[in-house]
């Protein structure tokens, strides 16, 4: 086993690992050693399939817009469980860092006399959604990426799996990690470190998310402490392509598209007749199912019910330089012309409004609100929280860049602070020795009883599915947190490859082993929240109920068994008041 | 129900073979990265490929199918029009394992261009102002923008194949990126980088990486530019 020693840590290679990664870099002056590590090829992260854009307040004195405005639109879309002191620093931030990514080079939609164009998104009472076409996370992506090739300690590791964190005495002391390019085991000795691992999507089958977006690295967290705040609250995304799930980006609504159901009525007007396809994203999701469940929706031959995204009326000049992404990826996934045909769409799962749980700044709390020293997450990894019950379209390129940002920067202060690395103790070295038996010896040991990693992630989606989707009833959950339980029962999986390189179907394992805890604290928290709130909704409990339930839900682990504690929500200016749009 | 057969060129670190693998699917709108998964997952698992954002965005799945490097997840198997599928890892690359290939080189090879605006990098980290572009400045260098790093250029370009340090396509349509940027003042430094035998001027046109390009960024068209400007001796790009 390998060790490497680095000041600073960043694990997850998105927008908000990259952007700690650049901000650490210039704050310490170019004295620290960071290492970026990422289960997939650094460039490749999730972060660039956002299409639509980053919510800012750019032109205030052009366009009426304040950061107040965006603040109140944040905390009325959150439902009112959204910290307001943290949603202050997200619109005050915000327009920072889309100038900061216009400086390295990111190429926005620009206005005629050179200025950064901006859209109207769902839940924003004014166009303030910033981007270049409709692939806007890949260039932010692709240039944060080349920016961190300018600073020389900067180190990337591609295709570096994380299997484990490593905290003593309430500090963090670094990673282990499996290298699948080399086949090798290494510990990642730090320290400081920043989670920025992104969402959990693929708990789900029907979702917008890349195949890596397995969140395996919260359930990690859990294991050592850590606390996992609102994991109850999953977005979907109410367009995405029927039947494989990619995303159809709400900038089609934004440049004006129609919902429509097979009686060819904009059906939105019942649902949010003011700001009709622009409402936030948990209520056109209902709004599109119910269309479905009272028979008004069309049927695909894979069985889904779906409604028409049309854009026929935007013409097809404003679609292909607005909306490029959308034309092409429908023609190629779903074989129709947008110019012509409506696009057949239907809710996925998008976004977790939850995560690791986290003060205002972004330091990784435990479930009794202490920090874990010397330890940070950002982007939709953290709960922080600033999209509460739900998040408005656009907000979260604006979280992952401005907590990047923030973390990085305090982390580079820490460590400036604290002595230079010694060698790791004993101690600790004999725990990332402990993980390398685990993961090399135990897992890779054929084990022929247990089921594949396939097997129970098919059936971990069926029950997410079945019992924790966009309409929640307390015995419907009650039942599929029996059958995760059950599940969580698996100790051991059957891998076949027993090779050291690239062991793909090892990894797989040990995403399958995380995500299946994950999925319980998002069943436990839903089971125990006996309200309706942004997207998290209950038959069985159709109102939001601010007397008992306007606090977060702080999950952690204690004998191996999941519990639950609350915090209260931050309200500085907004007192709860009804949701209507 | 279809039934395909998917032959793919595999590799365990000491030797290559290929294997044969039956397939049956419900719909022909599936791509062959879907077909790779699903072998993968009920037949066997050993199967080495590298994937992430099945939506031709991420660029992880570069493989030559039936002959033609491109994406996985952009290539449909009615777009193939035969149900024997041939796979193999891309060309013009060290192989790791199965269909996953070691791109490194290629990513070294970008940084080696300097693929970031270079100006006072103070001007960037301390100034909170908008340097600002006009359309038209962006529009000259945007298509080259897209280009998502999966090394398909590089499997295809025949210079590559023979020439180990040569920059190749994608690293110097990174130097046309970035040096046509009119935000950019580093077309002096990367000129001396690209004005070389294993720079430009080992193109020899054959336009293959412009052809396999899965985002249609024509790096072959951003390599002229860059012979054009430096016989020119233009400013910028």
């Amino acid at each position: 086993m390998e060790i490497l020693k680095y000041d600073l840590l960043i694990i997850g290679s998105g927008i908000a690992g990259l952007r700690a990664a650049t901000a650490a870099a210039w704050a310490s002056g170019g004295k620290i050693s960071i290492a970026i590590l990422s289960k997939i090829q650094a460039m490749r992260s999730h972060s660039l399939s956002a299409e639509g854009g980053m919510s800012a307040v750019l032109y205030p004195e052009k366009t009426n817009d304040s950061l107040e405005l965006h603040a109140y639109d944040t905390v009325k879309g959150s439902d009112f469980l959204a910290d307001q002191d943290a949603v202050q620093v997200l619109v005050e931030y915000a327009p920072k860092e889309v100038r900061y990514l216009e400086r390295i080079g990111v190429p926005w939609t620009r206005e005629p006399d050179g200025r950064i164009a901006q859209r109207p998104f769902g839940g924003m009472s004014i166009p303030r959604t910033t981007f270049a076409a409709d692939k806007t996370g890949f260039f932010i992506m692709s240039t944060l990426f080349s920016e961190t090739r300018r600073f020389d300690n900067i180190h990337v590791y591609h295709e570096h799996f994380v299997t484990k964190f490593i905290i003593e005495n309430g500090e963090f002391r670094g990673v282990t990690a499996y290298d699948l390019k080399r086949g090798e085991f290494k510990f990642f000795y730090a320290k400081a470190g920043i989670i920025a691992t992104g969402g959990a999507g693929r708990l789900y089958r029907f979702t917008t998310t890349a195949h890596s977006t397995t969140g395996e690295t919260l359930a990690y967290a859990l294991r050592e402490g850590i606390a996992i705040k609102d994991m109850e609250f999953v977005q979907w995304h109410p367009t995405a392509l029927v039947p494989s799930g990619i995303l159809v980006s709400e900038a089609a609504r934004g440049e004006g598209g129609y919902l429509i159901n097979k009686d060819g009525e904009r059906f939105m007007k019942k649902y949010a007749p003011q700001k009709m396809e622009l409402a936030p994203r948990d209520i056109v999701s209902r709004a599109i199912l119910t269309e479905c469940m009272e028979g008004r929706g069309f049927q695909h031959e894979s069985g889904m019910c779906y409604v028409g995204l049309d854009l026929r009326h935007l013409g097809e000049e404003k679609i292909n330089k607005r909306i490029p992404f959308i034309r092409e990826l429908a023609h190629k996934y779903a074989g129709i012309d947008a110019l012509s045909e409506p696009i057949p769409v239907r809710p996925a799962v998008h976004y977790t409004m939850g995560g690791i749980h986290t003060d205002t700044w972004g330091r990784v709390l435990t479930a009794d609100g202490k920090w874990v020293r010397g330890l940070w997450a950002a982007g939709e990894a953290a709960a922080v929280s600033v999209h509460g019950a739900n998040r408005l379209g656009s907000n979260s390129l604006s979280e992952c860049s401005v907590w990047g940002r923030l973390t990085g920067e305090q982390a580079a202060k820490y460590v400036l602070e604290q002595p230079p690395l010694s060698s790791p103790d004993g101690k600790v070295v004999e725990i990332a020795k402990k993980e390398e038996a685990r993961v090399f010896d135990k897992l890779l040991h054929k084990e022929v009883n247990a089921p594949m990693p396939y097997e129970v992630k098919r059936q971990l989606n069926d029950i997410m599915e079945e019992h924790f989707g966009p309409f929640r009833h307390g015995s419907a959950m009650a039942e599929g947190l029996a059958k995760l339980k059950k599940l969580r029962d698996i100790s051991s999986y059957r891998v076949v490859d027993s090779s050291k390189v690239y062991n793909q179907n090892l990894k797989d394992a040990l995403e399958v082993d995380g995500m299946i805890n994950l999925a319980l604290v998002i069943g436990v928290g839903a089971y125990a929240r006996t309200e309706s709130r942004g997207a998290h909704y209950r038959l069985d409990y159709p109102k939001r109920d601010d007397v008992n339930w306007l606090r977060h839900t702080v999950a952690y682990l204690y004998g191996g068994e999941i519990k639950l504690t609350y915090t209260p929500v931050t309200i500085t200016k907004w007192q709860p008041e009804e949701r209507k749009y | 129900m279809k039934s395909l057969v998917v032959k793919v060129k595999r590799f365990d670190g000491s030797k290559t073979w290929w294997q044969e693998y039956k397939v049956d699917i419900s719909s022909e709108k599936i791509s062959v990265l879907d077909v790779l998964i699903k072998i993968k997952e009920e037949q066997d698992p050993t199967l080495a490929v590298r994937y992430s954002c099945r939506m031709a965005i991420c660029g992880s799945c570069g493989m030559v199918i039936n002959g033609i490097p491109r994406l996985a997840c952009q290539t449909l198997i009615s777009e193939l029009g035969d149900s024997k599928i041939i796979v193999e890892p891309m060309w013009n690359h060290k192989v790791i394992k199965d269909l996953v290939v070691d791109l490194e080189p290629d990513f070294e090879k970008v940084k080696a261009v300097k693929p970031y605006i270079i100006c006072d990098t103070k001007e960037i980290y301390e100034k909170d102002v908008e340097f600002g572009q006009r359309p038209e400045e962006l529009e000259k260098y945007y298509n080259f923008a897209y280009c998502i790093q999966c090394g398909l250029c590089m499997a295809a370009c025949p210079v590559v194949a023979s020439h180990e340090r040569f920059l190749g396509p994608m690293a110097l349509n990174a130097a046309y990126r970035w040096s046509a940027d009119s935000r950019d003042q580093g077309w002096k430094e990367r000129a001396k980088i690209i004005d070389r035998e294993e720079g430009v001027w080992s193109c020899h046109l054959a336009y293959t990486c412009s052809a396999v390009c899965p985002r249609g960024v024509d790096p072959g068209f951003s390599i002229q530019l860059l012979k054009a400007a430096l016989i020119r001796r233009t400013k910028k790009p």
